[in-house]
């Protein structure tokens, strides 16, 4: 036996780094271009219109060639969504996505791979494929629409509905814990998490660009309304009354902070460890804890695990950024690299001599 | 030289049993290689429990490997042994049904205390008591001849050294019927090379082992097996496992295409995984996956991208995979599904052999959903098998069902190494160019516009430039591909995956009836195709004609296998499960079928076989 061996895969790349560009002097791709032919069909209001929009506009921004994209989608409102693209996709069954483009991503280099799930999808049926996508770190882009509620089947609670809440089949109120999928994607080691709003394109736009420049398993959130069955699960973010004062935008290098200007908290952390927001005139002398710099590439996830934990049900603070950014080698480099190691060291692909000796083995015999 | 006789045997049965931690599988194993460097046909058995290491000295941790080797071909594994090693008293009481009068046992007296006598049973030693009077009984101390044959290695422990004691059991029967051990000698040096002391000890007590047969007078004969005449060749011996994973491999390299294996461990098909694994220098990628559904998706997924994806499995898996196998059928992509069977229902009999996963494969999804099934019938044949099963996939675009079995699987014969210019050309073409028109005229893609002939969809794989499109699992439009709920076109599209299916090129069945007037006719499928032959012969050898054929494709049947059903007055179906492709046939062809069963985890034995056969022609006469 060899001696097993791990790979030097050298300095982070790109995640786009296979993926064939267009050339300079192709002309510029458009929103159109990623707009399929077929009727979009889900209900009115719903805010998966809204991030359809916002990835078919961001999409040209990558340069890629259309062909090498690929959207692959479980069962669910948001897994109709590689239909819409003109992109290759495939809709699957429910919670195997990660699965399926674990497969497509190690065995195409090539493609820029994408997974569209929802919060039913993602986190109840498809849990397990979820969570090892991300421990493994494949190359590919996760974004998880998150309503709060089950669409397709009209109505059901989800693993992220809040406790209490009535639906079809919680009469009397949910009794089921909710997910954090921010903190359970940390939990799970990956190397890329953010949260986004489907009603702040600017910002969601942004994310999608870094995760899909990320090379790794990057899982965005995306805050989705649902006008049927959960409608204003996020109206309090949305309410522009309301919102400074909840949301905490995390951005890399700065102070973590939170409302207006007169109004500020900053985070600090206190003696104990606890992350608590204090006035911004409280914060300054540093007496009651140092103020919390938010850095989306340290290398232990404990810091990015206390800020997405400042999340509650009742949305008092919503961290929305980029929590997690780090390079790690990627699974799908790493199973490359050992068939590439393999065959290079044999001196190039195997011959009709080399399967020869393979069929043969060590021990044959002749007769005649 | 000994002035001990040499005998001459046209065939030998020997079974070695011992403890889970005897190492029997491995004596066996070497035994066989040693064998078929003779030039002996072959065929094993190995036998072992599901637990890694049952309580020492039980009956339930004995493992056992048989094997049968001849001077003419081999079809089974025997009935029964003509030597049995019995490493302890477990092993002898565990075994000891099997042996016909007459058999010879060697026995390791050292392991037959009182305590382990007491643990099976015994009140008696066998050894002694009378029990073995019918048997040609060596009475060897094993363990202790061990122990002293290695005492010049003083650091080695006791343990250590009674370790060794399957060698010197090996070299000992390898003396018996004139095996040369040059093979395990490089064995043990390529897997003890870097702890000398242990390999010197291994090859000692081989050694040992072999002048004990040759000194002592216990032994007063040996015997030979000349070797059996085959067709001209290069062999080698092959497990099922094995075969099938060579097959796969070989299958990619004259498709052109890479080999995608997503797997999740189970018995017994973990073999295959570990195989494929150590073939990364012949571009075969393969990822462990987090549970059966996760492997199957992989494979489906290396598909979408244009390999041919694989996923291996037993009973228990495709239960799991069920959902994913319906998504391959809706999306209409090639796809392997493996199926090592093992004893069921639920976890079963995880080690043993069984065949009722025939109407699993055949019928195991929801809705109309038609998948290809192709059986090996031989260990060799897993090769043939799964490049058959290649081929079906990627001319068709279609998830194909292989039904090995832990029989083949683990049990092992000669192969004729094939020349891999005569192996099928599998070379696959992909879609490259739109191959219709929008309602503007404009170039587009169908993706389910199918092939005349084949009815197959293109493949068009991600990054062909103007052939982007998506597929899914809801129902889709014939042609465009786009969802479509329309009654009419869903009652189309049913019976276009159906005519498909139905459509595929298999070969037709052949009849081997040496007499060209039998009335019976004994049909099998799988792994009963060495008992139910050596089943024909013998009646045939009474002088009774019957005739025999095997199916190796059941889902389409062979384009002749109606008639053939019709044309005897009889047709015996024996399987390893309840009746299962005996019901099938029935629905199908209404024909009445003689269904013969057994799921004792074991394969049939050829007594067994001849019996129900001479039964039937019986009543015929």
């Amino acid at each position: 036996m060899s001696t097993p061996t791990t790979t030097d895969l050298g300095m982070p790349v790109s995640g786009l780094r296979s993926v064939p560009h267009l050339p300079d002097d192709a002309g510029k791709q458009t929103k159109r271009d990623f707009t399929s032919d077929q009727e979009v069909r889900w209900c009115p209001g719903c805010g998966d219109y809204v991030i359809l929009a916002a990835v078919q506009s961001f999409l040209p921004e990558l340069g890629l060639k259309r062909e090498n994209i690929v959207f692959v989608s479980g069962i669910g409102c948001s897994s109709r969504f590689p239909y819409y693209l003109d992109t290759y996709g495939m809709h699957s069954i429910h919670g195997r996505a990660p699965a399926i483009a674990t497969g497509l991503a190690t065995s195409r280099e090539d493609l820029s791979v994408w997974v569209v799930t929802g919060d039913g999808d993602a986190l109840s049926i498809g849990g397990n494929h979820l969570i090892h996508a991300l421990r493994r770190n494949v190359n590919m882009t996760i974004l998880l629409f998150n309503n709060q509620i089950y669409g397709l089947t009209k109505g059901q609670y989800s693993p992220t509905s809040k406790v209490g809440q009535v639906t079809k089949s919680s009469p009397v109120g949910s009794v089921d814990s909710p997910f954090n999928p921010v903190s359970l994607a940390l939990g799970a080691e990956a190397t890329f998490v953010a949260r986004a709003m489907e009603s702040d394109r600017a910002e969601l736009t942004g994310i999608l660009k870094a995760a899909a420049e990320h090379r790794g398993t990057a899982l965005v959130e995306i805050y989705q309304n649902c006008p049927i069955f959960n409608d204003g699960a996020f109206e309090v973010l949305k309410d522009r009354t309301q919102q400074e004062a909840r949301i905490v935008r995390l951005r890399a290098g700065e102070a973590v902070t939170v409302g207006a200007e007169g109004e500020r908290k900053v985070l600090v952390r206190q003696g104990s460890g606890v992350m608590k927001f204090i006035a911004e005139a409280e914060a300054a002398s540093g007496e009651k804890g140092a103020v919390v710099v938010h850095d989306p590439a340290l290398d232990d996830p404990s810091q990015a695990f206390q800020l997405s934990r400042l999340d509650s049900p009742e949305m008092t603070h919503v961290p929305m950024g980029i929590f997690r950014q780090v390079d790690r080698p990627t699974y799908d480099d790493l199973v490359r690299a050992q068939v590439d190691a393999a065959v290079s060291t044999a001196g190039g692909p195997a011959t009709d001599a080399d399967l020869t000796d393979l069929l043969r083995g060590r021990d044959t015999w002749t007769v005649g | 030289m000994s002035s001990k006789t040499v005998q001459t045997l046209d065939r030998v049965v020997i079974r070695f049993a011992g403890d889970s931690g005897d190492g029997m599988q491995l004596t066996g194993d070497r035994f066989t290689s040693d064998t078929a460097a003779l030039g002996n046909d072959l065929s094993t058995l190995p036998n072992f429990p599901a637990e890694i290491r049952a309580p020492q000295g039980t009956l339930p941790g004995v493992s056992s490997f048989q094997l049968h080797f001849a001077d003419h071909d081999v079809l089974t594994p025997g009935d029964a042994p003509d030597v049995l090693v019995a490493m302890n008293p477990a092993a002898l009481k565990a075994n000891l049904g099997d042996l016909p009068r007459g058999a010879t046992i060697i026995v390791n007296t050292d392991e037959f205390t009182k305590r382990n006598l007491a643990k099976v049973g015994y009140a008696d030693n066998p050894v002694d008591d009378g029990t073995l009077d019918s048997f040609h009984v060596h009475a060897v101390a094993l363990t202790s001849i061990t122990v002293e044959a290695l005492a010049e290695f003083p650091t080695l422990t006791r343990k250590e050294k009674e370790r060794a004691k399957n060698m010197f059991a090996l070299g000992l029967l390898s003396w018996m019927y004139t095996r040369p051990t040059t093979g395990t000698e490089a064995f043990l040096k390529s897997k003890f090379g870097a702890r000398p002391e242990i390999l010197a000890a291994n090859l000692a007590a081989l050694t040992a082992g072999w002048n004990y047969g040759e000194t002592t007078e216990d032994f007063a004969s040996s015997f030979i097996v000349p070797a059996a005449t085959m067709p001209v060749g290069t062999y080698r011996n092959i497990t099922g496992n094995t075969a099938l994973s060579l097959g796969l491999v070989a299958a990619a390299h004259r498709a052109g295409i890479p080999l995608v294996l997503g797997s999740y461990p189970i018995t017994p098909a973990s073999d295959i995984l570990h195989a494929l694994a150590s073939l990364k220098r012949h571009g075969v990628t393969t990822m462990q996956a987090e549970d059966e559904i996760a492997g199957i998706g992989i494979a489906l997924g290396a598909s979408f991208g244009g390999a041919i994806g694989v996923t291996t499995t037993s009973g228990p898996g495709v239960a799991l995979k069920s959902e994913a196998i319906g998504l391959a059928v809706s999306l209409e992509l090639p796809l392997i599904i493996v199926d090592v069977q093992r004893g069921g229902p639920s976890t079963g009999l995880p080690t043993k052999t069984e065949q009722a996963d025939l109407l699993q494969a055949m019928f195991g999804r929801n809705g109309e959903s038609p998948v290809p099934i192709v059986a090996p019938k031989t260990p060799a044949d897993c090769f043939t098998a799964a490049m058959d099963a290649v081929r079906i996939a990627t001319t068709y675009r279609t998830p194909v069902f292989l039904l090995s079995d832990g029989y083949l699987a683990n049990g092992s014969e000669p192969w004729s190494v094939p020349e891999v210019d005569s192996l099928p050309d599998l070379t696959v073409e992909f879609a490259s160019e739109p191959n219709g028109v929008d309602p503007k005229g404009e170039p587009t893609f169908h993706p389910f516009l199918r092939d005349e002939e084949t009815l197959a969809r293109p493949w068009a794989v991600p990054g062909t430039a103007g052939l982007e499109h998506r597929i899914g699992g809801i129902e889709k439009a014939d042609v465009t591909g786009n969802i479509s709920y329309d009654p009419d076109n869903h009652d189309l599209m049913t019976r276009l995956r159906q005519a498909k299916i139905d459509g595929i090129t298999v070969p037709d069945l052949v009849i081997d009836d040496p007499s060209g007037h039998a009335r019976v006719l004994v049909l099998g499928w799988g792994s009963t195709f060495g008992p139910i032959a050596a089943a024909t012969r013998v009646v045939r050898n009474a002088g009774h004609p019957v005739a025999q054929a095997h199916l190796t494709h059941l889902n389409p049947f062979p384009a002749n296998l109606g008639e053939v059903l019709t044309s005897y007055d009889r047709v015996i179906v024996p399987e390893m499960n309840l009746g299962q492709l005996s019901m099938l046939l029935r629905a199908k062809y209404l024909v009445d079928i003689r269904s013969h069963t057994s799921v004792r985890g074991l394969p049939f034995s050829t007594v067994e076989l001849a019996d129900v056969i001479s039964t039937t022609l019986e009543e015929l006469s």
